[in-house]
């Protein structure tokens, strides 16, 4: 656990709903990320998990209600914006771009104003994090394992220097060894300073790397807590671990 | 002359690939707005058309039509920017065909509006030394010819060197790989878009002017030239560069061999026919994604 420091409410998304024309996707859905945190976003598919992490970001935008980031009012906000005010948002399916290399895609991840100007100090933080990226800097990127391209988009995020990362479904076609090194990754990350709002398949497995977490059913969220009291909850038990 | 010596073929082979070049020039600004934001430009031979007549216009007024280019070049792509930014971006916020339509548009305005200008009267950019010709061989080259592939080869060469090598050229690469990813990079791709079409806009200005020294033109010369465009990265690959360039290669000696041996009359037709056969057996081109 991060230091003694009072955590401060960063990311605050309030009573938003997002619909696809008629399709409602989100049911004034609320959560919060405070500073350190791991919090999941836990729940079936098409519950609304990646619906709501793109509303954070802003590939979608809410009908109503509000997002704030750091105090500041995102609800409006475009995917290039957000970014530059330091949220991460590391996709379903990683969206590399593929005949790019490594370090071109790590790179790429400082476009912004606020990454600019550290993007060589962040780009050393990455490989030292990553020694495997490092080694494969001039590889293209549709060329490398799937692990490998976990690591990569998660460095890519990083190199965006943010606040929050937003990671979207990291362990989907990996071997389970390797999702047990990219969460103790996670945890390093974490330890550096960077809060995190993860969307996970396992259940169990988002229960016990996070501190808190909320669970999704048809676009509204049906429990949150914290992780270790979820993980005993009987409802929990029930629908997801077939107790 | 139709004998079938095979050195005679050195004349059409040579002017073949030098023709190639300009037409993979004319082709560059078509594949590279197709390639970073998915448009088919069907005003692209307009654009072109237009650089013709831009520079026809320098001429009068004493410029050599190379020379206009320092303006024009820049010029145009301002133009290429200003017409995404308020145009064609507005338009794919209404539906996917959208700006395909608004592309019809500029079309249709930029022929009536040339051909209000300058009359319906063929012209031809006409200097001093498009008349010179260098002798290979047996063959006589005209020294224009020449100089349509090296600026090809220059401005493929510099458009490369600026997707490949710079920081910002390597952000338009990734939002035509990835649109959603690179804006998740803090990349704004609607003024990436507008780049790209201000940068195909720009080489359309540069084919134009050496289009305008090779053969004469006409207001409607742009749908020609269109279909030449479309030929190209049909065969070489949309979005590839060096698809592009062999596409025009390989169109440009279809039409100085098919010149060759059936004359002037139907040397497009095995041009067509090639287009044709490739799209047959290879539809997603040379290089295509």
């Amino acid at each position: 656990m991060a230091g003694g420091q009072p955590r401060t409410t960063l990311l605050k998304v309030s009573e938003i709903d997002i619909l696809y024309g008629s399709f409602q996707a989100l049911w004034g859905v609320s959560l919060e990320v405070r500073t350190g945190e791991m919090v999941a976003l836990v729940g079936a598919n098409s519950s609304g998990k990646s619906t709501l992490l793109n509303a954070i970001s802003g590939f979608l935008r809410s009908a109503r209600g509000r997002i704030e980031f750091e105090g500041k009012d995102i609800t409006r906000d475009n995917p290039w914006h957000t970014v530059d005010l330091g949220i991460a948002h590391v996709p379903e399916g990683r969206r590399l771009f593929p005949d790019l290399t490594v370090l071109d895609n790590l790179i790429l991840g400082s476009y912004s104003a606020r990454a600019r100007a550290r993007r060589a100090a962040n780009l050393d933080a990455v490989f030292t994090l990553f020694p495997r990226l490092a080694q494969r800097r001039h590889q293209v990127a549709k060329t490398l394992s799937g692990g490998e391209q976990q690591m990569l988009a998660l460095g890519r995020g990083l190199m965006s220097a943010p606040a929050l990362l937003l990671l979207d479904e990291m362990s989907l076609g990996l071997a389970p060894i390797v999702v047990g090194e990219l969460y103790r990754t996670l945890q390093q990350i974490r330890a550096a300073g960077v809060a995190i709002l993860f969307v996970e398949q396992n259940v169990k497995q988002s229960l016990r790397e996070a501190d808190r977490a909320y669970i999704l059913e048809k676009g509204r969220i049906v429990l949150s807590g914290e992780a270790a009291v979820l993980r005993e909850a009987e409802e929990v038990k029930r629908a997801y671990f077939g107790v | 002359m139709s004998a079938a010596v095979p050195s005679d073929l050195a004349a059409p082979v040579i002017m073949g690939v030098l023709l190639g070049g300009l037409y993979a020039l004319v082709a560059l600004g078509l594949s590279l707005v197709f390639g970073v934001m998915k448009l088919i430009n069907v005003a692209h031979g307009d654009f072109v058309v237009l650089g013709s007549y831009a520079a026809y216009a320098g001429m009068t007024l004493g410029l050599d039509p190379i020379l206009s280019l320092l303006v024009g070049v820049p010029a145009f792509g301002v133009m290429g920017f200003g017409l995404h930014r308020f145009l064609m971006h507005r338009a794919s916020g209404i539906s996917a065909e959208a700006p395909l339509i608004v592309a019809f548009g500029i079309s249709i305005i930029l022929q009536n509006a040339i051909q209000i200008a300058w009359s319906p009267l063929s012209r031809g950019l006409t200097t001093s030394y498009i008349l010179a010709s260098l002798r290979f061989g047996r063959a006589d080259i005209p020294l224009v010819y020449l100089l349509d592939l090296v600026a090809a080869l220059i401005v493929m060469a510099a458009l490369h060197g600026f997707l490949r090598r710079t920081y910002l050229g390597k952000a338009v690469t990734a939002a035509s790989q990835d649109a959603r990813a690179a804006q998740l990079m803090g990349i704004n791709t609607d003024t990436i878009h507008a780049l790209a079409f201000a940068i195909a806009a720009a080489t359309a200005a540069i084919a134009g002017v050496f289009l305008g020294l090779t053969f004469p033109f006409t207001p409607s010369s742009g749908v020609a030239y269109l279909i030449i465009a479309f030929g190209v990265v049909i065969i070489g690959g949309l979005g590839s560069m060096l698809g592009t360039f062999l596409g025009g290669i390989i169109l440009g000696l279809a039409q100085a061999l098919g010149g060759h041996f059936f004359g002037a009359a139907a040397q497009m037709l095995p041009v067509y026919l090639t287009v044709l056969v490739l799209l047959a057996l290879r539809p997603q081109g040379l290089f295509g994604r």
